[in-house]
């Protein structure tokens, strides 16, 4: 019987084409999957559906003005990319920021990252296909957004640094919102655990897919909670530390599964760590000026400047050509996103189908990072 | 086979009216068809709008408040929309099959509607294989999905409609068992028999041990049928779109989307018949007062709904392998043990 | 006998998450304390967007129609996306009778905005500000270009630049 179904039946390779418009791939990323049955055997991605050429529009901008363009990178850590930009610039120009910029920032970025994670766990459950959780991950991140609204008068695209501090002094509501924010979710985030990470059929679905070893792993160029699943420590906070984080304890948290599980689950971490880091700073910020005076013009000395910071994603890095213009000559960005995609296809290899669902989003893209 | 005992005086008006045996039947049937069809579009329509509102609670919502008092008419201004939509299709979908999937889906839930023991006075078809033929015609439901996956020629829908086929048949043998586990208790297929014989002890407290293993696996397999999560790979909005319907529009996918939850309350009502003593009244609180047994019929149905409902906005979704291997590994062995150890209690007299 | 104990395992966990989920059904279906959503259209009387929001960029007028913007165009300089223009007009002094320049119209695009406020911190006078409002919807995208000083406004006298 199977060989005469060998010998007579012609099959062919069957082509699905998921997105540019598709609820998994999280805006508008195309992806070809070939398949065999449910089997996943190649995934070939199609970029550049939302190409803004960024880093072209960066050469016409003055550095004051760059910064606000990387808040639509990654809008989810829109804080840490404006924060990569502002330090390269300011180490090109050699300003030295007072101690409270430092803080600020550093908690801003604790912040964003924790609603940026929020999000992730509510998304990744709705494509395991919990529906409730979303709205768990989005009541914490909402609290956080109203934080940011307050202090910085955007949810979202904050543009709240500037070349040599932030825009505005904290407000004053701010040390109370974090607090009570830390106390909620350190009673909520429980929850999390008890609807997703401990449920069979959720552990199920993560545990043994997308496997991707260690070496592969620095290969592929990987960076942030992805490559930690893998048990790759490259936690730029920790090895090249920079504003403030040289002075708070904190763990970096590495798996060394490199499935889609331990990823999810440094990422659930990373929330805790999250607001230890703000539980320490938030009663320590020093007094001082929220920014040093620049001049008007700035005009970078020739050379070029290379600022990494760790986003939500992973390692964001501004790599600035300075001709001595007041316009930069080039302005290179490296998006964590970029990277962990190229290894999906490395990861999804032999999967079923729901399965580069969750992979996908177990790697969490941002898809207006990966075009620019 | 049409009971009507308490309607009897109702026939004999008619009868009096038309003075014809023949037309009374026709105009009888007529009437009790066009009432079911009303039910069935009004339990479908409280349904939609009970899921939405339940689905808004457990996400931290509100959910549809606006039309209506407490958003009632929420599902209604849904349909009205629904109808006055165009009907949309792909260009090289297979025309015939692609029309006639919706219609196999919800005429097989509106047929096994009608054996369902509402009350001892509301059943239309008191088969003596109830049972049987609940599912029998239910199953026939999974063609119209298959063929809805396979005619819109969308490679989203044929996967959903693949699926489907793989899923269903294998929860119907469990579903299937499991009415098997109940009938050896009860001794009969017909379902008014089956609630008559639960006057005194719901067989889920009569079948004790075995019940609860069957009642366990009976709403999984339930679930699954009725392609809810964490079993809604048929349409897993976040892998297929929409699954086997991505390509219906207007009353089209509006059926299937009945059908979905119609299909849901029949399998609450089954698991009701089976194991809650249909509309008994716990310890016959309210025996003597006619028509109450609707009234706890639909409370029970309810309460089972409300725990699918718990189930679907709780849970991830498995995937296609893992469905698999939960029938195939765990269900289907727990099921045969069950059905001997049922087998045994029932010998053995150990039942209640 | 690990069969077994999955099997228990897994609907132990199971009932973990119906736990919480249950929880928050219950507690949101008789009191509505953990909703979290608002009724949005509904409460458009009483939301109160933050001082620091930032809405659309609006001028501030005093009372005699008299607002603070001299037209000096630093902030059509630090717009990244050319969302304003300045235009000119030249206005007669009546006491010495000289011409001089003075500002017409200053024409923000909020289609073309991205909120990124370097034009308020550019401007010397402060004449410029953040409004709250975003109910920026509009049928006709012409409608999204405005002219922030208002007919018939002045600068106020002595505003230096
Ligand atoms: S806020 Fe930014 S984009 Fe908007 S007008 Fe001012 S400078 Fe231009
Ligand atoms: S708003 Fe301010 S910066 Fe802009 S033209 Fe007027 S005074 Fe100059």
């Amino acid at each position: 019987m199977g060989e005469f179904l060998t010998d007579n039946i012609k099959t062919q390779e069957y082509f699905l084409n998921m997105g540019p418009q598709h609820p998994a791939t999280h805006g508008v990323l195309r992806l070809l999957l070939q398949l065999n049955g449910e089997i996943v055997e190649n995934i070939d991605m199609d970029l550049g559906y939302v190409h803004r050429s960024i880093e072209k529009m960066c050469e016409h901008d003055t550095y004051q003005q760059i910064i606000h363009l990387t808040d639509r990178l990654d809008y989810l850590s829109s804080h840490m990319n404006n924060e990569a930009v502002a330090l390269a610039v300011e180490k090109g120009l050699g300003i030295e920021v007072p101690d409270r910029v430092k803080v600020i920032r550093t908690m801003m970025s604790e912040l964003t990252r924790f609603a940026s994670h929020a999000l992730w766990y509510g998304v990744n459950a709705m494509d395991i296909g919990a529906i409730t959780p979303f709205m768990y991950g989005f009541r914490e991140r909402e609290l956080i957004n109203d934080i940011m609204e307050e202090t910085c008068g955007a949810r979202l695209t904050m543009n709240y640094n500037k070349v040599g501090g932030v825009r505005y002094d904290l407000h004053p509501n701010f040390q109370k919102k974090v607090k009570d924010f830390i106390k909620h979710a350190r009673k909520k985030l429980p929850d999390y655990d008890a609807v997703l990470s401990n449920n069979i059929i959720f552990k199920k679905r993560m545990k043994n897919v997308g496997f991707i070893d260690k070496d592969n792993a620095v290969l592929y160029g990987l960076s942030g909670p992805t490559a930690r699943g893998s048990g790759v420590s490259c936690d730029v906070r920790k090895v090249h530390p920079y504003s403030a984080y040289d002075r708070v304890q904190f763990n970096e948290i590495t798996f060394t599964e490199g499935d889609s599980y331990a990823r999810y689950r440094v990422r659930i971490r990373e929330m805790w760590e999250s607001l230890s880091i703000l539980e320490q700073l938030v009663d320590n910020i020093p007094e001082g000026d929220y920014k040093v005076k620049t001049k008007a013009v700035l005009k970078l000395p020739e050379g070029s400047y290379y600022q990494k910071v760790e986003s939500a994603r992973g390692e964001f890095g501004v790599h600035i050509l300075s001709r001595g213009d007041k316009l930069p000559y080039r302005v290179k960005f490296r998006s964590p996103n970029f990277a962990n995609l190229s290894a999906l296809n490395k990861m999804a290899k032999g999967v079923k189908i729901a399965d580069v669902v969750a992979i996908l989003s177990s790697i969490d893209i941002v898809v207006p990072d990966i075009d620019r | 086979m049409i009971i009507l005992s308490n309607f009897s005086n109702i026939h004999q008006w008619l009868l009096g009216l038309i003075q014809n045996a023949v037309a009374t039947r026709v105009v009888e049937l007529t009437i009790i068809a066009l009432a079911y069809l009303a039910a069935f579009a009004l339990i479908g329509l409280l349904l939609v709008l009970a899921e939405r509102r339940i689905a808004a609670f457990f996400q931290l919502r509100l959910g549809p408040n606006r039309v209506g008092p407490w958003g009632l008419f929420q599902t209604v201004a849904d349909a009205l929309k629904l109808v006055s939509k165009e009907l949309t299709g792909t260009v090289k979908a297979d025309k015939f099959l692609y029309g006639l999937a919706p219609y196999f889906v919800i005429i097989t839930a509106l047929v096994s509607m009608s054996i369902i023991p509402f009350s001892k006075e509301v059943q239309v078809f008191d088969i003596n294989i109830g049972i049987f033929f609940f599912i029998s015609v239910s199953s026939l439901g999974v063609i119209g999905i298959f063929l809805a996956g396979w005619s819109s020629n969308n490679k989203y829908s044929l996967i959903g409609g693949m699926r489907t086929g793989i899923q269903m048949v294998s929860y119907e043998l469990s579903v299937g068992m499991v009415v098997v586990t109940m009938v050896i208790l009860s001794g009969t297929l017909q379902l008014s028999q089956i609630v008559a014989l639960q006057q005194h002890t719901w067989f889920i407290f009569q079948g004790h041990v075995s019940a609860i293993i069957a009642f366990m696996v009976m709403m999984i397999a339930s679930t699954a049928e009725t392609n809810r999560t964490p079993f809604d790979l048929v349409e897993a909005e976040s892998e297929l779109g929409a699954g086997f319907h991505t390509e219906y529009s207007g009353m089209n996918f509006a059926y299937f989307f009945l059908s979905e939850f119609m299909n849901m309350f029949l399998s609450a009502s089954i698991i009701v018949v089976l194991f809650f003593g249909g509309w008994l009244s716990p310890f016959g609180i309210t025996a003597g007062i006619p028509f109450m047994g609707l009234f706890w019929f639909i409370l029970k149905v309810s309460v089972v709904i409300f725990i699918f409902m718990w189930f679907r906005w709780t849970f991830p979704r498995l995937r296609i392998d893992q469905i698999l291997t939960l029938e195939w590994k765990y269900l289907l062995p727990i099921n045969m043990v069950n059905i001997v150890l049922m087998a045994a209690l029932v010998w053995l007299g150990l039942t209640f | 006998m690990s069969y077994l104990s999955d099997i228990t395992g897994g609907i132990k966990s199971l009932l973990g998450g119906m736990t919480v989920t249950g929880k928050y059904f219950f507690i949101n279906f008789f009191t509505r304390k953990e909703v979290i959503t608002e009724e949005y259209p509904d409460n458009m009387d009483t939301l109160k967007m933050y001082d620091r929001f930032r809405g659309e960029v609006v001028m501030w007028h005093n009372e005699n129609n008299e607002h603070k913007c001299t037209g000096c165009s630093s902030c059509e300089r630090a717009c990244p996306n050319g969302a304003i223009e300045i235009i000119w007009k030249k206005e007669v002094n009546p006491e010495t009778g000289k011409a001089k320049r003075a500002i017409d119209k200053h024409i923000y695009h909020l289609g073309m905005c991205t909120m990124c406020g370097l034009c308020i911190e550019a401007c010397p006078t402060d004449a410029i500000e953040w409004g709250q409002d975003f109910h920026h919807t509009t049928y006709d995208r012409t409608q999204l270009t405005k002219v922030l000083n208002k007919p018939g406004s002045k600068v106020i006298s002595g505003t230096k630049e």
